[in-house]
């Protein structure tokens, strides 16, 4: 428990019965939980070893309740954490003694679907995937595909700009993304963006994506829906050295290819996943990659043709292209269910660090060097096309200390990560997990220009306040 | 005056604190090339990134560049196309439609956030843009993002960085993500279509599953000429022309399509880009509209119906650039009524000085977003010395 959270605030304490008084006429009185065995429910998120009851959660219906709610917290000093559907792995949706959580899950609906112009507008409270269900009868979908997509809401996404298997052909969500209605702290709507493309003045909308929940409470969006590719296919293959499998990577983009995805799973890793999904992946291998590529039947296969040759130098062990969509799909779930599988025999903590993909091969080594140190086992999946690692930290809860051996062992990754050029979250955002190594990858200037930036919407730090930023060292406005 | 020309970013920290600390505002600019856009400011000097120039790394199978900000655009380009690669969204040469020389530069490209018919695939500018340093009013270097594809550490001001137009920090270098150029580009050409009917077909061929990565409509009234209906698929020889097959069964229903190649098809694609087809006569005025792609038309009618008017599409007629009489308001009452009730912004990217004075060149926000964007400028440049008024009056 090396995280420290701030000190709550004792006169919101104090005044907790007046405020959940104040709250109660703003909500139906189903959307607003006191009792302590309800809140419990909110106590933590992906970040399950971290636990704060929230003073209360409120779960509005319209966008005019959530700019209630903000207009008497701000009048009352109380802090505010967003939330979605609770999936953050960085913990930015914990709250404290002292802070209400404001959740828009019950707002999940989708509003306008435009297939001309390619559009969707939903309440920010739906799942990513329900947005991909509701588009799918027209051949469209929504591309940012988190692991958590059948989870997380589209809210979370935009807080974090999550991203997910497939964005290194369609990007992550900021790039997805069109418009926002948000509640600011003060209770006033604004509407940022909308159908149409870039920002008239200030890029706002790419501000507020990734901004983790501090700048506003985002109650709609406006979402770029996508015409689905003629077919896709994936294919498997093992290397021997983790050297190959990189400079593989590498190749197939030297060569012009950009497959739709590009991920990577070490032995460990493939281990846990085939267990789980009975894929078929390959187990006598160091690495695996899946390898996926779209387009008509015979654009997949020229292009597969194409990545296979290219992958001939590297000595692949296992070359296997998918011959059928339930193999493609068996081959999928061994991927997205990774956290899942591995959660099943394992505690983990996941790490998301970025690294330049040239010093894959280096940075593999040292993350394995660090775990042993500390006497720890681990498991790599990421995304080999743009550098985005997810190490998966084995350890016991149940031992004393193994999980601060995990966190110093985590820590030590991510600032490898920042080391050999790279940043210390690629998706899963800052929260409160990587708060405090903040300095090593920007310096007081670099905060400070964000911190002002983040006081013109919440000048009192009343927005989701114990992330992002170290503790100490914050400017007001 | 000349120009001052910091040669590192210490020294630009150096000229904008100095200039803070005697509220002495600074025009920033790279080439210049665009120095006609925005309102005019007044500035006592001028400090320009041409003597921070060249590419500080490129790393081809990572798919990252990084250049000064003074680096000229072509040399970026010329190196990108040395290992068969490019920058996705496909920057704008403005140089012909302002009548201004110089060479655009590489951080300018950010600052304005310029981008072309490749749009509507790959993302603007902003989009690749994934790293930043700039030095803000203050005079403090400032950096974020960084070189590699994917990071969401902090608040992400590379994004506010694009599209500043230099009101909110001097950019010293910019790292874009870039991708490899295609093998092959091939175009669809229709012919004498209504504006209406023409976003129709670009709209069918955008929501296809081929890859459209150009969609532009030139009207009949553009140069007298017939209506293009323009569609460019890009990628593998083998792939394109699958997909050209499959476009022309989607549009059967709108009239023969021709299949251009090669050049021709190039300098099309290349006077849609820089909106070169407005560039004369060179004394109309200029507007940039985006709306969403299948209002284009309503939004032109409106505007048409008060307006004398000459214009055309890109982005699957979701940008609108249109010529207009310069004299009086250069039609931004009419424009920006159109956009008030279409939905989208419009931008004044070509009048003469006294116009962009009286007008907002920029599209005004409403009260709450107007205040936002005058606490962030102040938030990067509290003392309002870089490029102040050029975006908003004030700002
Ligand atoms: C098994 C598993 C797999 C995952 N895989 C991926 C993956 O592949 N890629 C990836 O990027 N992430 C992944 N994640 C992380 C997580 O799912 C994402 O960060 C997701 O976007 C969070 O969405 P959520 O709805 O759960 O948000 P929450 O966890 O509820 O909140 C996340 C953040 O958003 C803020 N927020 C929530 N709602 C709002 C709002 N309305 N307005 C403003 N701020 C708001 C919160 O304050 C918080 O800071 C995974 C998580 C798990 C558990």
């Amino acid at each position: 428990m090396s995280i420290a959270f701030p000190v709550p605030d004792q006169a919101i304490l104090a005044r907790r019965e007046e405020i959940l008084r104040g709250l109660a006429p703003l909500v139906a009185p189903e959307a607003l939980i006191v009792t302590e065995d309800e809140r419990r429910v909110f106590e933590t998120d992906g970040l399950t070893a971290y636990r704060k009851l929230p003073l209360a959660v409120v779960l509005p219906s319209t966008t005019e309740e959530v700019a209630a709610v903000m207009r008497f917290c701000r009048e009352n000093g109380v802090k505010v954490v967003p939330r979605g559907a609770g999936t953050s792995l960085s913990g930015g949706a914990i709250a404290q003694e002292d802070a209400i959580i404001l959740g828009v899950a019950k707002m999940n609906r989708v509003l306008e679907v435009d297939f001309a112009n390619r559009t969707a507008r939903v309440q920010s409270g739906i799942t990513n995937l329900a947005i991909s269900q509701a588009v799918a009868h027209e051949g469209f979908f929504y591309a940012p595909d988190p692991s958590s997509q059948l989870a997380c809401t589209i809210a979370g996404n935009i807080a974090m700009n999550s991203g997910g298997a497939h964005c290194l052909k369609y990007g992550v969500t900021t790039n997805n993304l069109l418009g926002v209605t948000m509640v600011l702290v003060d209770g006033t709507v604004v509407e940022i963006g909308g159908e149409h493309l870039d920002a008239p003045g200030y890029d706002l909308l790419g501000l507020v994506c990734g901004s983790e929940g501090q700048l506003g409470v985002v109650t709609e969006a406006v979402v770029r829906i996508l015409r689905a590719a003629e077919g896709a296919r994936p294919a498997l293959m093992g290397f021997d050295a983790v050297e190959d499998a990189g400079a593989c990577v590498a190749a197939i983009i030297g060569a012009g290819i950009i497959p739709v995805a590009m991920e990577y799973m070490d032995r460990p890793a493939i281990k846990i996943c085939e267990a789980f999904a009975h894929a078929g992946y390959p187990l006598d291998v160091e690495a695996m990659l899946i390898i996926e590529v779209e387009g008509s039947d015979e654009e997949c296969e020229d292009t597969l043709a194409r990545i296979v040759e290219i992958a001939q130098p590297f000595r692949p062990k296992t070359l296997r292209v998918s011959q059928s969509e339930a193999e493609s799909a068996a081959i999928w779930k061994g991927r997205k269910s990774a956290f899942g599988a591995t959660g099943r025999i394992s505690d983990y903590i996941c790490m998301d660090g970025t690294i330049p993909t040239g010093r894959l091969p280096y940075v593999l080594k040292r993350i394995d060097e660090i775990c042993k140190a500390e006497g720890l086992g681990v498991a790599n999946v990421f995304h080999a096309g743009d550098g985005n690692l997810h190490p998966l930290i084995l350890f016991d809860i149940n031992k004393p200390g193994e999980m601060e051996k995990a966190e110093a062992a985590g820590e030590e990754i991510l600032k490898l990560c920042v080391e050999v050029g790279g940043c210390l979250t690629g998706e899963h955002g800052v929260g409160i997990e990587k708060r405090d190594l903040m300095r090593c990858q920007f310096t007081e200037a670099d905060l400070k220009q964000q911190m002002r930036v983040r006081g013109v919407f919440d000048p009192g730090w009343l927005m989701n306040p114990a992330k992002v930023f170290p503790l100490e060292g914050r400017v007001a406005a | 005056m000349t120009p001052l020309t910091p040669t590192c970013e210490s020294d630009a920290c150096a000229i904008i604190a100095d200039a803070a600390a005697r509220r002495m505002p600074l025009a920033v600019a790279g080439g210049g090339t665009k120095a006609g856009i925005g309102r005019p400011a007044q500035t006592e000097a001028t400090l320009s990134s041409a003597a921070l120039t060249g590419v500080t790394l490129y790393e081809p199978a990572e798919l990252v560049i990084a250049a000064l900000a003074g680096t000229p655009l072509s040399e970026v380009v010329r190196a990108l196309a040395d290992r068969g690669q490019q920058l996705p969204f496909e920057p704008a040469d403005y140089r012909a439609l302002l009548g201004s020389s110089g060479k655009p530069t590489i951080g300018a490209v950010a600052a304005a956030n310029v981008s072309g018919p490749r749009r509507i695939m790959a993302g603007a500018a902003r989009d690749s843009l994934i790293g930043v340093r700039f030095v803000n009013g203050r005079g403090e270097a400032v950096k974020s993002g960084g070189s590699v594809m994917k990071n969401v550490t902090g608040l992400d001001l590379v994004k506010l960085m694009a599209g500043s137009w230099g009101t909110l920090g001097f950019v010293t270098e910019v790292t874009f993500k870039v991708l490899p150029r295609p093998e092959r580009s091939a175009t669809l050409a229709l012919a004498g279509l209504s504006d209406s009917r023409a976003v129709e077909a670009l709209c069918a061929a955008v929501a296809s599953p081929f890859e459209v990565t150009g969609a532009a409509h030139l009207p009949a009234a553009l140069d007298g000429g017939e209506a293009r209906t323009l569609i460019r698929i890009e990628g593998f020889s083998f792939s394109v022309d699958h997909r050209l097959g499959e476009l022309k069964r989607l549009l059967a229903g709108y009239g023969p399509a021709e299949a251009i190649d090669g050049e021709r098809a190039g300098a099309l694609w290349a006077a849609v880009r820089d909106a070169t087809l407005l560039a004369e006569p060179h004394d109309s005025a200029v507007w940039r509209v985006s709306t969403a792609p299948a209002k284009g038309p309503a939004l032109m009618a409106q505007v048409a119906r008060a307006l004398q008017a000459r214009w055309f599409y890109d982005w699957s007629g979701g940008l609108v650039w249109l010529a207009t009489d310069p004299a009086g308001d250069a039609g931004a009452a009419t424009i920006r009524g159109a956009v008030a009730t279409q939905g989208g912004h419009a931008t004044l990217v070509r009048a003469p000085a006294e116009v962009r004075a009286a007008v907002d060149v920029f599209e005004p926000q409403p009260a709450p977003l107007m205040r936002v964007t005058r606490d962030i400028k102040a938030a990067f440049d509290p003392a309002g010395v870089l490029n102040p008024g050029r975006m908003y009056a004030g700002v």
